[in-house]
């Protein structure tokens, strides 16, 4: 008869759930690709693609929910639970699929009624307090002598 | 203890048995971390939302785009690729503390527990200087001295969601310090060797692992989106 002590002696000695060094690495080494890919997306290449914005966003995505996925499956060790368990965590997660289509699409009608029915704010939102791109230049003036600055 | 070799194909629910094969206070953690992961959710879905109801947006790569000792120097994204990159090192030193803990290396256990708490206080480091750095350009709670990616003139919106945000998640990794240095004292003191088991070190390790969890969300919706 298997007791629970058994089971949990034999994760102290670790076999089949025990610990590896070399998976470990290989998540760190993952993990870091993944951020240097995502820093030369977003400093180097996103920036020369303004059009493009929702793809590089869409790519990021994809990265965060990679990097997610390694730390909670190899370093919080997740994916070496029994099945019962991960069910328990993971389901509920599911949760914000609906969370959060439902409250970015909440947000973006929020937006359109605005700009429809409230003329004044869609003015005040459009009008120009810099040329576009201007406040992007290396050597700025600093922020504060903007004009329209906020302090 | 053969019935065990075949784990895979056991009956967890016909009783007698843990249908979860995972210790109480493990469990207990991986549900507190989830309704964390909740409160988190929110929060990030909340600025999802503003965001998505603003006309414009400030620009992260114009913001994000200072180093300590570097002056004016345009870097974006570099300092905090820096922070993301410690995080991550002092997690992988943790799983290695949680490792030494399972071959009850208690010296191994004190030695990356040390470098774990010195990964985290870096990480806190990094990130009073980037709050005192955005504080001197003029941002705050209530002050946005930030325009928008189109030059038009943005709302506080954006240094609210920032402050709290990235806030809440340095308290998490201060709490994360905290628990890592009491257990780093117990190891010490040899009270996981007389209990014959470093699982504690692996709940802390799960709660430090969350914050990192967490840090690649808000690195992903501040300073990529």
């Amino acid at each position: 008869m298997e007791t629970f002590e058994s089971v949990k002696a034999k994760h102290a000695e670790g076999d089949g759930h025990g610990f590896d060094k070399k998976a470990v690495m290989r998540t760190f080494w993952v993990l870091l690709i993944i951020t240097v890919l995502e820093l030369v997306v977003g400093m180097f290449i996103a920036p020369h693609f303004h059009s493009l914005k929702l793809w590089f966003n869409v790519l990021y995505i994809i990265f965060t929910l990679a990097k997610a996925f390694y730390i909670v499956a190899e370093f919080m060790h997740l994916g070496h639970e029994i099945k019962n368990m991960v069910m328990t965590i993971a389901v509920p997660c599911l949760l914000f699929i609906w969370f959060i289509t439902a409250f970015l699409w909440d947000g973006n009608s929020y937006k359109n009624l605005k700009n429809t029915y409230d003329p004044f704010y869609k003015e005040q939102s459009m009008k120009q307090v810099t040329k576009p791109g201007e406040h992007l230049k290396p050597n700025h003036a600093p922020e504060a002598e903007k004009p329209g600055a906020l302090h | 203890m053969a019935q065990i070799a075949v784990a895979g194909k056991q009956k967890w629910w016909e009783g007698g048995k843990s249908p979860f094969n995972v210790e109480y206070g493990k469990l207990m953690m991986w549900y507190f971390l989830m309704s964390d992961a909740f409160t988190f959710g929110a929060f990030l879905i909340s600025y999802g939302t503003v965001r998505f109801a603003s006309n414009g947006w400030p620009d992260p790569n114009h913001v994000f785009n200072s180093m300590p000792f570097m002056g004016h120097a345009n870097l974006p994204l570099v300092f905090v690729s820096i922070m993301t990159f410690i995080l991550i090192a002092s997690s992988v030193t943790m799983v290695l503390a949680v490792g030494e803990g399972h071959a009850k290396n208690k010296k191994g256990v004190i030695n990356y527990m040390i470098a774990t708490i010195i990964g985290g206080i870096l990480f806190l480091g990094c990130q009073a200087w980037e709050w005192h750095h955005l504080h001197e350009q003029g941002a705050w709670w209530g002050r946005n001295p930030f325009m928008n990616f189109d030059g038009t003139q943005s709302s506080t919106n954006f240094t609210n969601f920032f402050f709290t945000i990235t806030g809440f998640h340095g308290f998490h990794v201060l709490s994360g310090v905290v628990i890592n240095i009491v257990m780093l004292i117990m190891t010490v003191r040899g009270v996981f060797e007389r209990r014959g088991s470093y699982l504690m070190i692996e709940k802390a390790g799960l709660y430090w692992h969350f914050v990192d969890l967490v840090w690649v969300f808000v690195f992903t919706c501040f300073y990529l989106f």
